[in-house]
């Protein structure tokens, strides 16, 4: 079945009053890939999110999701999808037992392999021993695994992943990557919007880079960062009077650069001979691309 | 292949496994807070009886040729179903969708929100239906006497609870903040509960009052339990029935729209 589109969208828009949150939009996820959703906050990551399981409705454009026409057919297509939001939505005075026993009966999986199912998604939120414990008794990082394994409990086709890891330490991060990275293994297909640049790295087959609504990139990571940042970056710290001078120069020099805040990224450097800035060299990387594309003003 | 599997028949509306899911969500949840909302339900209204049988039970011993504590413990029984459909629903969907962000992990399921709405009524209009006799059953325990026709009761509150827990989602559905539900309680609730003849009879009132008791459901429902336990009235209570059915299509009807205007963009 390779080459078939778990998720198309064609010209997709979406306007609240004068704000336009999705401004036509495409997107393609192939079945069987991770596609990570990346922007800022406020491109419209949560919008499209939103516009997949018909909670939101387009005011233009195409949308299918697992060959299911949107906003039309959308309740077969969530019948296949399984829905992480960004905000927890656990029923908190419930057991784990108890809130996967009810997406159990939502996703209509039949009576005679619900047992199976729940502990089976007990088994993968690692929460087996603690199925008897209050929601609101779980540390944050047991909610998210509890709140993942809710939305597969009944084996979906396609993932959606609203921010996944937002708000939590890096130990928790890594345990739900691993976790992701499991469920891509298996094959099933991924939509995961975040605005985590390593997460975006490590798990998307691709990438589309969102800014205002509309996507401004898309391709695998590593495509991106050679197309929009060469191979090498150079790295120059200093005062902000020098780093606007060494800005200056770059830009007359035809060089692309982008401010980290502390440094100022030349970008493209691997091939540029003669240039004579003195800094730090490695390798270009998404975060790259990200801030040279979305742009480095935050609205 | 998947996806000749996958397409099959398009899925309806007002699915009996959507509504089903709803109603197992709404029923585990029950198992953890039954006690302060059978607490609840059960002793207001009692109170009430209690407050107004032994009050005004000393100064009146009979009206409109009831002993005046079956007179207060049958009417009591819409208050009941009032107070455990109409404030449920207001509340409890104000919370679910504005806090515990409940709604939004449904319909992410295959859920759409007429399913919703219509399984969160018919669950609050069930428990009001039991919730509805517990004055009736104080009332037996201050002597008033048993009949058949008392099986009907809580058929009556939960038909009546329906329209109530629809009334409550829609205004829950329309308003901007929990400060919203004061106007309501105030200028809707306290005079329809107040006019309903649960605590007096209402012949003493003007004619045009009469006549606007007739757009009162509580007072159709009060109207009703009282024949049931002491008497049917044939067409005209066949009459009141079709009062509550057609109040609960309507507002049913009303929260889907409310609900829908505020859980999808």
């Amino acid at each position: 079945m390779s080459g078939e589109l778990a998720i198309r969208l064609r010209g997709v828009v979406k306007r609240y009053g004068s704000i336009t949150a999705v401004d036509h939009l495409d997107l393609d996820v192939p079945e069987g890939t991770c596609v990570g959703l990346l922007g800022p906050n406020g491109a419209g990551k949560s919008t499209t999110m939103r516009l997949l399981t018909a909670q939101a409705i387009a005011d233009e454009g195409e949308l299918e999701v697992l060959g299911f026409k949107l906003p039309e057919e959308s309740k077969q297509a969530r019948a296949q999808c399984g829905v992480v939001p960004q905000l927890d939505n656990l029923d908190t005075t419930l057991t784990v037992e108890q809130n996967l026993l009810v997406f159990a009966h939502l996703y209509r999986i039949s009576r005679s392999e619900r047992r199976a199912a729940i502990e089976r998604a007990l088994v993968m939120a690692k929460l087996v021993d603690r199925r008897d414990s209050r929601v609101d008794k779980l540390s944050g990082g047991m909610r998210r695994r509890l709140l993942i394994a809710r939305a597969l409990v009944h084996r979906p086709r396609l993932a959606l992943f609203d921010e996944p890891t937002v708000g939590l330490d890096p130990q928790v991060r890594q345990e739900l990557w691993a976790l992701i990275d499991a469920l891509r293994t298996e094959g099933t297909t991924i939509l995961m919007s975040t605005h985590y640049i390593e997460e975006a790295q490590r798990l998307a087959d691709t990438v589309l880079i969102m800014s205002h609504g509309s996507a401004v990139a898309a391709g695998p990571p590593s495509d991106l960062v050679l197309e929009h940042a060469g191979h090498e970056v150079l790295e120059v710290y200093g005062p902000p009077a020098r780093l606007a001078e060494v800005e200056a120069e770059a830009g007359a020099a035809g060089m692309r650069t982008r401010r980290t805040g502390t440094s100022i990224s030349i970008l493209g450097v691997d091939g540029s001979n003669g240039f004579s800035i003195d800094g730090e060299r490695r390798p270009a990387n998404l975060e790259d691309v990200f801030v040279l594309l979305t742009g480095e003003e935050i609205a | 292949m998947a996806t000749a599997e996958s397409r099959g028949a398009r899925l309806g509306r007002l699915e009996r496994s959507a509504l089903t899911g709803v109603l197992v969500r709404e029923a585990v949840n029950y198992s953890s807070y039954w006690k302060s909302s059978t607490f609840s339900s059960t002793v207001e209204p009692t109170i009430y009886l209690l407050a107004f049988g032994f009050g005004f039970g000393s100064l009146v011993s009979r009206i409109g040729g009831y002993d005046y504590v079956d007179f207060v413990g049958t009417g009591t029984v819409a208050t009941a179903v009032l107070f455990s459909s109409a404030f449920p629903a207001m509340f409890g969907t104000f919370v679910k969708y504005q806090f515990q962000r409940t709604y939004d992990a449904i319909l992410a399921a295959p859920v759409d929100t007429e399913e919703l709405v219509t399984a969160e009524a018919l669950w609050i209009a069930t428990r009001a239906g039991a919730y509805g006799c517990v004055p009736m059953l104080v009332a037996m325990a201050f002597g008033l006497d048993p009949s058949w026709g008392m099986l009907a009761v809580p058929l009556i509150g939960w038909i009546a609870g329906f329209g109530w827990a629809c009334f409550g989602i829609s205004i829950a559905g329309y308003a901007k903040s929990f400060e919203n539900f004061n106007y309501v309680v105030s200028a809707v609730l306290t005079p329809l509960f107040l006019l309903a003849g649960s605590f007096f009879p209402l012949d003493n009132f003007p004619q045009w009052a009469q006549v606007l008791a007739n757009l009162n459901p509580l007072h159709h429902c009060v109207v009703l339990v009282r024949h049931a336990v002491f008497g049917w009235n044939g067409w005209r209570d066949l009459a009141r029935v079709g009062a509550l059915a057609v109040f609960g299509l309507l507002v049913w009807r009303v929260a889907i729209h409310a609900m829908t205007r505020k859980l999808i963009d």
